[in-house]
């Protein structure tokens, strides 16, 4: 039975709690990982490994580092905008893993190159040319079905790669994508769910999927495309298109939908997100992104 | 099975008499049981306008998440703004034990038909209006909220009690991100002061009108859906935050705040009503922002609902079909 006795006092402890001086770590598990008050690396060995290429393994950390960040912002645009409740807790939570990949990834450049950036040195006082983003995470979000259609490529070639890279020598390296890859299957998961609903829906929640994968499609191909420091210090991205290439192939053909045949984006001289040349989509966001923090350099937030 | 256990140990009478004395025993109404259509109406009207405070209670903060200082600030907003529409999910489905639907709600809520706490209709102006919103719009609502996880219904009662759970986390964060910023630069505790002195007076009207002006009041708490009169939780609110205030170093924006020796609690000033019936009414700075903000969700999103319903109907479909041919 039920204490009944209860008075008034009793209703105060949760609000009380607040008073004590410190927080303390109980409790931290409960909040998404990162957000609470721990050092986001604690337990794993930071040296860097003998052999290892510190400027190139900040690099590589930097490019997977800043496509968790920027993908990452896009999904947090659609905060409040979903199409349904479940979809902002889903999408939010996609938003927070991503987050916490970026964040470990750009502290771990931070230590590697010898610099000792901090996550918010590198998140908020590069300019977009010091991105190494892809430039498929960039593009603006469209409507729910481009969000979808890339959010199934990236999850999909990123699961991928955070497999291969669970063995990688570098131990902080190896944890984040031992992580990711039980992140990354869930938003493959997520994603395929939304395009088998959307291109097995309505006639016109099916003309929207296509349209956004046929959108996003051309963006696909520089995820497999070898930048020098991933050959040097990471997985060769063209190993993964075929698998890539395969699941997706398979989701689409579940859905109903056929893989678009349509050209990669051209690069310029060359060059692409991985080398800091990217789409007019970045410069918009990383000035949102750092506004604040840039107003107030030295700040502690 | 509380209900059972309060079936034997009230011999059987009319319902009414039933619902009364489950009430009176501080036990929990449960979905199937009989209640007044009024009270009915009561929990609808109460956790629909708290559902939709969550879900609305969103943007304000969503207002700084892409811009957050630091990726644990915007980590931590983001957590918090997952949780709203969990809290928001949670009431719906609560609001759903009595026999209405979200859909339904939700057009409530965008045709203007039903409310939302009206201390969403402010706007966010700066970064510290975020830990503000943690310490004392949060600190407001779990005031408001602890009480009703001893509500009578008991799946109201249920939801309350994971919702104050982590309204109290987020609380803290907002104390926390507070904390810093006062030990920040000259900028940072202006932006934390200005922040206080806006939102003090509306975090003070979330308790509602003064006792003498609330006059459904009395009936909630006969049965057991309020706990404590709004002028009461206004008390408790303001004698937990001065000390608070203090801590921080921000002075609280009323002049006849003073300790009453006698009554041992803190006298304070009376708020501008005549500002938040303007707000309630529809005049807020951020009224039609924040239902816009909502309709265009709603309305933008119909495709995607409409597909996965149509989806789940074809693989019912497809379900039903292969046991017909199995039965055969």
């Amino acid at each position: 039975m039920h204490d009944h006795t209860t008075s008034t006092t009793d209703d105060d402890h949760v609000y009380l709690s607040l008073a004590e001086a410190t927080p303390g770590p109980e409790g931290e598990g409960r909040w998404a990982y990162g957000t609470g008050f721990a050092d986001p690396l604690l337990g794993v060995d930071t040296a860097l490994p003998a052999g290892t290429d510190g400027a190139d393994l900040a690099a590589y950390c930097q490019m997977l580092g800043d496509d968790a960040l920027v993908l990452s912002q896009r999904l947090i645009e659609w905060c409040t905008r979903a199409p349904e409740l479940e979809e902002e807790v889903a999408l939010a939570n996609l938003g927070l893993d991503l987050l916490g990949q970026a964040r470990l990834l750009l502290t771990r450049a931070g230590q590697a190159d010898g610099s000792g950036r901090t996550e918010d040195d590198l998140a908020y006082w590069r300019e977009d040319h010091e991105f190494r983003n892809v430039r498929m995470v960039e593009a603006p979000n469209g409507d729910f079905a481009y969000s979808i259609a890339r959010l199934l490529l990236f999850a999909t070639a990123r699961g991928a790669l955070y497999e291969a890279l669970a063995g990688h020598p570098d131990p902080v390296l190896a944890a984040v994508a031992a992580r990711g890859v039980k992140e990354l299957a869930y938003h493959r998961e997520y994603a395929t769910a939304w395009t088998l609903r959307l291109g097995d829906g309505t006639p016109y929640s099916a003309e929207r999927m296509r349209a956004g994968l046929d959108a996003v499609w051309p963006l696909l191909e520089e995820l497999f495309t070898a930048h020098p420091v991933e050959l040097r210090v990471g997985v060769d991205p063209a190993t993964l298109r075929e698998p890539v290439l395969a699941s997706l192939g398979a989701v689409l053909a579940e859905a109903g939908l056929t893989v678009p045949e349509v050209p990669p984006l051209a690069t310029v001289l060359g060059r692409a997100g991985r080398d800091g040349v990217h789409t007019e989509a970045l410069g918009p966001l990383l000035a949102e992104l750092q506004v604040l923090a840039r107003a107030h350099p030295g700040a502690t937030w | 099975m509380v209900t059972a256990e309060v079936a034997e140990a009230i011999p059987a009478q009319t319902p009414e008499d039933r619902f009364e004395a489950v009430v009176a025993a501080e036990q929990r109404i449960e979905p199937r049981d009989w209640m007044p259509d009024a009270y009915r109406a009561t929990l609808i009207r109460q956790i629909a306008q708290h559902a939709h405070s969550e879900i609305i209670g969103m943007q304000p903060e969503g207002n700084w998440l892409t811009r957050a200082p630091s990726l644990r600030r915007k980590a931590i907003l983001l957590a918090k703004a997952q949780d709203e529409a969990g809290h928001g999910l949670y009431l719906y489905a609560a609001a759903e034990t009595l026999g209405v639907d979200r859909a339904e709600l939700t057009e409530k809520l965008i045709s203007g038909r039903q409310k939302y706490s009206s201390i969403f209709n402010y706007p966010t102006l700066t970064f510290a209006d975020v830990g503000v919103i943690g310490w004392l719009v949060d600190g407001a609502a779990i005031c408001n909220q602890v009480p009703l996880c001893r509500c009578s219904y008991g799946p109201y009662a249920r939801a309350m009690v994971r919702i104050c759970k982590e309204e109290s986390f987020h609380q803290r964060q907002g104390y926390e991100l507070l904390m810093t910023l006062m030990r920040g630069t000259e900028a940072q505790r202006r932006m934390v002061q200005d922040a206080v002195d806006r939102w003090w007076w509306p975090s003070l009207m979330m308790f509602g009108p003064s006792d003498a002006d609330s006059p459904n009041s009395a009936r909630s708490m006969a049965w057991r859906i309020k706990r404590h009169s709004n002028d009461e939780l206004r008390r408790r609110f303001v004698d937990m935050t001065v000390p608070q205030a203090e801590h921080l170093g921000v002075t609280l924006p009323d002049p006849e705040l003073r300790w009453n020796e006698e009554r041992g609690g803190w006298d304070f000033g009376e708020p501008d009503w005549s500002e938040l019936n303007r707000v309630i009414r529809g005049q807020g700075p951020c009224n039609a922002q924040r239902i816009d903000r909502r309709r265009a969700a709603h309305e933008d999103g119909a495709w995607v609902r409409e597909a996965a319903v149509a989806y789940a109907a074809k693989r019912a479909a497809e379900q039903s079909h292969t046991e017909e041919e199995n039965g055969k």
